[in-house]
């Protein structure tokens, strides 16, 4: 991509400079600029990731011996679920709309994104969803109701409806989080399809712009499905319909279908971000162009239409027509094509690169890899027969987290050590990043891969305690599970040091070779980003 | 690279355990006991293989370029952004031939026909099995012979909460099995009554919702004796963890055997509610079907644990009289809800899962005991008139 820039005369933004801006909490509560909401999105995820982590830790401390020592069975169920609900939409998602925010108008030359006012609102919906899941915990400590949503991430009904007034906070923060991803989206796609600086066509959109505008989509095609979902559960649990009792002519795989209909793109929705942004970080750490961006461009795009169409491999054991088991066999494994191209067009860009190995490229690197395990074993499970056997265990716990933490959570990683020199104007601590990065890998493997052995061994996910056959490995798994949310503290330490300016200060390009307009800005950007349009040739 | 650094600690700390600890940890499915299962392992060694064989070479590439084309090797990046010439069009398209062989045939055929295989529920079945997940325990029924029982959890309370040290077969023991001939086809209807359970033994190579509301099906051709056992695998509440499913295994004689015992032991248990019963005998056996039935959410001191499930001793349903004027139990009534369950909570209908017999002396122990001193009694005779 040619990114050489000249720059044509004229201020878009028409403000005048000097104009008082407010201070303090005002400040963040009214702001519509982009730069300051990137900022409050990736700081509310961090926050989140950790309370999600915490949540996790107890469940793995319990798991570390057969028995119940900790918790009873209830309040384990319940934050297995709530991880998952915040991790995925309180910690994932808000990261990515943070890297949209942010990067988005530097990378396509806009000076803020399209609809600011609506960011702003897109933001702000974020904490009290995060309150209202997370409150029944809370409540139950007052004897109000019997605490968070107990049914895993998944609301399956009819478990759902039996459920306590967890399950109706979970449907609100639900409903509330998907009007900011879709609030959020729109104003992506906006930005995208009408602020590019003259002269970025289409196919010279950066891809990490193009997989979000493809996450963008998705968003906006299945956020309702679920919202759907989630309401019909409601009316089910409050208002006498039937939609999911089969003693009213309703049928409970309905709510598998809508669900999942939603929960399969989300799974693509986390990663498109990812792999936008991945090529641009191997680029630069090549010293070489992007290889295959036609190619790339093409593969989200497959990847966004076959998730849309894949849905029902995620209960394949809830019995299907033989027809229907072979199709979504079929198809799901045809996602491994345009992934293939994807992998194969990592692997390319760094072919005969000048490698070197800063913090963003080890995390790049490890992504790969430990991605590659999460696409293979999916191509495995998509095999219902051997399916049987992998579905519902901890095989497939393990599967997904090499997807949604070492593809979502490292990649996100990836992109903060990235560009966090360009948000802050300062240089992160190599060595500590370097410390993240080695204890973050193989704390992670030592915590999942003792899980796909379980899980073939044939332990359930989601039980409070486990026969004795399944000692070593959880015992291995929690851990990993320590030293892996510890280890997460090193991270959180490194962006502090930047925020609050310790380190070197960094150069507009920061990378010797990184390509891009938002490169052609300072470290870190003037207030309004790009007043003065750039030309792309 | 990544693999090996995370391999490392793993075979440290193997190393310095001991090997009988080794021995125990399972690498692999457990040892299949059905032809179901004897191909899902063969198609999984397989697809282990074959993803196995992807990952070493697609990285061992990799981890070539990554040592070769350092910077600090001295490398001079090359220029190149895609493709150029009929050569590298050839070798970008050869991974992609490779995978969809791999996906379409190495992979699709066998996994083709392990579907249809598996699927195959209805042709020259031997027998018909039912079994219905309720929370959280499971009902074995076989329709022919009008057997019908629950098989419920057996490992003492004591040993989940380590007070006691844990038995052999910890969380994975029931009081009554579901028992199958071996050698035979058996065909396994699936149902529940409240939410979704899903009925898995690793051995068998199957698993299978079992959904409130409707039939799915599976079946099993057990070959060797023994006894297999299993889990609940789909999150069905507080108990999901301690529903088992354990199969015992018999050579065809046996199994005939054990079958017809049962047969007399249910109708001799039967017979037992067309005479009158006393108080005392009823709470005797109320007390026991109490500890197996309702003791897990009513708490063995009735206490509950409310608000999902409300405490026995002092409820209002309990302590209101039983049968309305016209002789008939009362709507909401305490004999009602024991049969009837209730709508959208937890409490199910236990009149499709305990006997007259069961049921009017559960309800007659309940109403005697935990404080509650209605002093009367429900006949067993006065159920089976109810059904």
């Amino acid at each position: 991509m040619n990114t050489a820039t000249t720059t044509v005369p004229g201020s878009l933004s028409g403000h005048q400079h000097g104009e008082p801006h407010p201070s303090g909490l005002m400040r963040w509560l009214t702001t519509t600029n982009h730069k300051d909401i990137g900022t409050m999105y990736m700081t509310f995820a961090l926050i989140m990731f950790f309370v999600g982590g915490i949540m996790i830790l107890a469940v793995r401390a319990e798991l570390f011996t057969p028995g119940l020592q900790l918790m009873q069975p209830e309040f384990f169920n319940q934050l297995i679920g709530v991880h998952a609900l915040v991790m995925i939409f309180a910690a994932l998602m808000p990261a990515a709309t943070g890297f949209a925010n942010w990067q988005i108008p530097l990378m396509i030359g806009a000076p803020d994104m399209a609809l600011p006012r609506l960011n702003n609102w897109g933001f702000w919906l974020l904490p009290p969803a995060a309150i209202l899941l997370t409150l029944p915990f809370t409540l139950a400590l007052f004897g109000i109701g019997d605490g968070a949503l107990a049914t895993g991430w998944t609301f399956y009904a009819p478990l759902s409806v039996q459920g306590g007034l967890g399950v109706d906070f979970a449907i609100f923060a639900v409903h509330i989080l998907g009007i900011s991803s879709i609030l959020g989206s729109i104003n992506i796609i906006v930005t995208i399809f009408n602020l590019r600086a003259p002269g970025m066509t289409m196919m010279k959109l950066p891809l990490f712009c193009w997989g979000w505008l493809i996450t963008a989509f998705l968003l906006i095609a299945t956020i309702p499905v679920l919202a759907g979902a989630v309401t019909m559960l409601l009316t089910d649990r409050h208002f006498g319909t039937h939609f999911f009792n089969a003693a009213g002519g309703g049928d409970p795989i309905l709510f598998q279908h809508l669900f999942w209909f939603f929960g399969h793109p989300e799974v693509y929705i986390l990663l498109l971000p990812v792999w936008g942004l991945m090529p641009h970080v191997l680029s630069t750490f090549s010293r070489k162009p992007v290889y295959g961006y036609k190619a790339q461009v093409y593969g989200f795009w497959g990847i966004g239409i076959l998730s849309v169409v894949v849905w029902a491999h995620h209960f394949f054991t809830a019995g299907m027509p033989v027809p229907a088991l072979i199709y979504f066999m079929y198809s799901t494994m045809a996602i491994s094509l345009p992934l293939a191209v994807l992998f194969f067009c990592w692997i390319a860009t760094m072919w005969r690169g000048s490698m070197s190995f800063e913090t963003p490229m080890l995390f790049a690197t490890g992504f790969i890899v430990l991605f590659g395990i999460a696409g293979l074993t999916g191509l495995v499970l998509a095999d219902v027969a051997a399916d049987a056997q992998y579905h519902h265990s901890y095989f497939v716990v393990a599967h997904f987290h090499y997807a949604l933490f070492a593809g979502g959570i490292m990649g996100v990683m990836t992109g903060v050590y990235y560009w966090l020199p360009k948000w802050t104007g300062r240089m992160y601590s190599e060595t500590l990043g370097k410390w993240h990065f080695w204890l973050t890998v193989i704390s992670f493997n030592l915590t999942f891969m003792p899980q796909f052995f379980l899980g073939l061994a044939g332990m359930p996910r989601r039980i409070p305690d486990y026969a004795l056959q399944f000692a070593e490995f959880n015992a291995l798994s929690t851990i990993g599970a320590f030293v892996l949310g510890i280890s997460q503290l090193i991270f959180a330490w490194n962006i502090w040091q930047c925020v609050r300016g310790r380190g070197a200060p960094a150069t507009a390009r920061v990378w010797e070779n990184a390509e891009g307009l938002e490169w052609e800005l300072s470290s870190p950007p003037p207030h309004h980003s790009w007043e003065v349009r750039p030309q792309v040739k | 690279m990544k693999r090996l650094a995370a391999a490392a600690p793993l075979g440290a700390l193997a190393a310095f355990w001991p090997a009988a600890v080794l021995a125990e940890m399972r690498w692999n499915f457990p040892e299949p006991a059905t032809p179901i299962a004897r191909d899902t392992l063969a198609i999984h060694n397989e697809f282990m293989l074959v993803i196995t064989t992807l990952f070493v070479t697609v990285f061992a590439i990799m981890i070539y370029s990554l040592v070769k084309h350092r910077k600090s090797a001295g490398h001079a990046p090359a220029k190149f952004s895609g493709p150029t010439g009929a050569v590298q069009w050839f070798w970008v398209l050869v991974p992609f031939a490779l995978l969809l062989f791999i996906d379409f045939v190495l992979m699709g055929i066998p996994a083709f026909h392990a579907v249809l295989d598996m699927e195959d529920t209805k042709t020259r079945a031997d027998m018909v099995v039912k079994v219905t997940g309720m929370q959280w325990k499971w009902q074995y029924e076989y329709p022919d012979d009008n057997i019908r029982y629950i098989s419920t959890l057996t490992t003492p309370a004591e040993q989940i909460a380590n007070q006691e040290s844990k038995g052999e077969h910890y969380l994975l023991e029931v009081d009554n099995p579901l028992v199958l001939p071996v050698g035979k086809k058996v065909r396994v209807l699936l149902t529940a009554t409240d939410v979704i359970h899903t009925w898995w033994v690793p051995q068998f190579g199957v698993k299978r919702d079992a959904i409130p509301g409707f039939i799915r099906e599976t079946w099993v051709k057990i070959e060797k004796p023994g006894t297999y056992r299993g889990q609940c695998a789909e999150l069905c509440g507080k108990g999901h963890g301690f529903m088992p499913v354990v199969v015992e295994a018999l050579p065809e004689a046996e199994y005939v055997a054990w079958r017809d015992a049962k047969k007399t032991a249910l109708a001799q248990a039967a017979a037992g509610a067309d005479r009158a019963w006393s108080k005392d005998e009823l709470v005797a056996q109320g007390k026991e079907v109490y500890a197996k039935q309702c003791a897990v959410c009513h708490q063995p001191e009735g206490q509950g644990l409310p608000p999902a499930f409300p405490a026995l001793a002092g409820s209002k349903v309990i302590n209101q009289p039983l049968l309305g004027p016209d002789g008939k139990p009362r709507p909401d009534s305490h004999v009602d809800r024991v049969m009837n369950g209730k709508a959208g909570t937890a409490m199910q209908a236990f009149k499709n899962t305990l006997s007259d017999v069961e049921l009017a002396a559960v309800i007659t122990f309940e109403r005697n005991s935990f404080g509650n001193k209605l002093g009367d009694m429900v006949q067993p005779a006065q159920i089976k008139s109810l059904r």
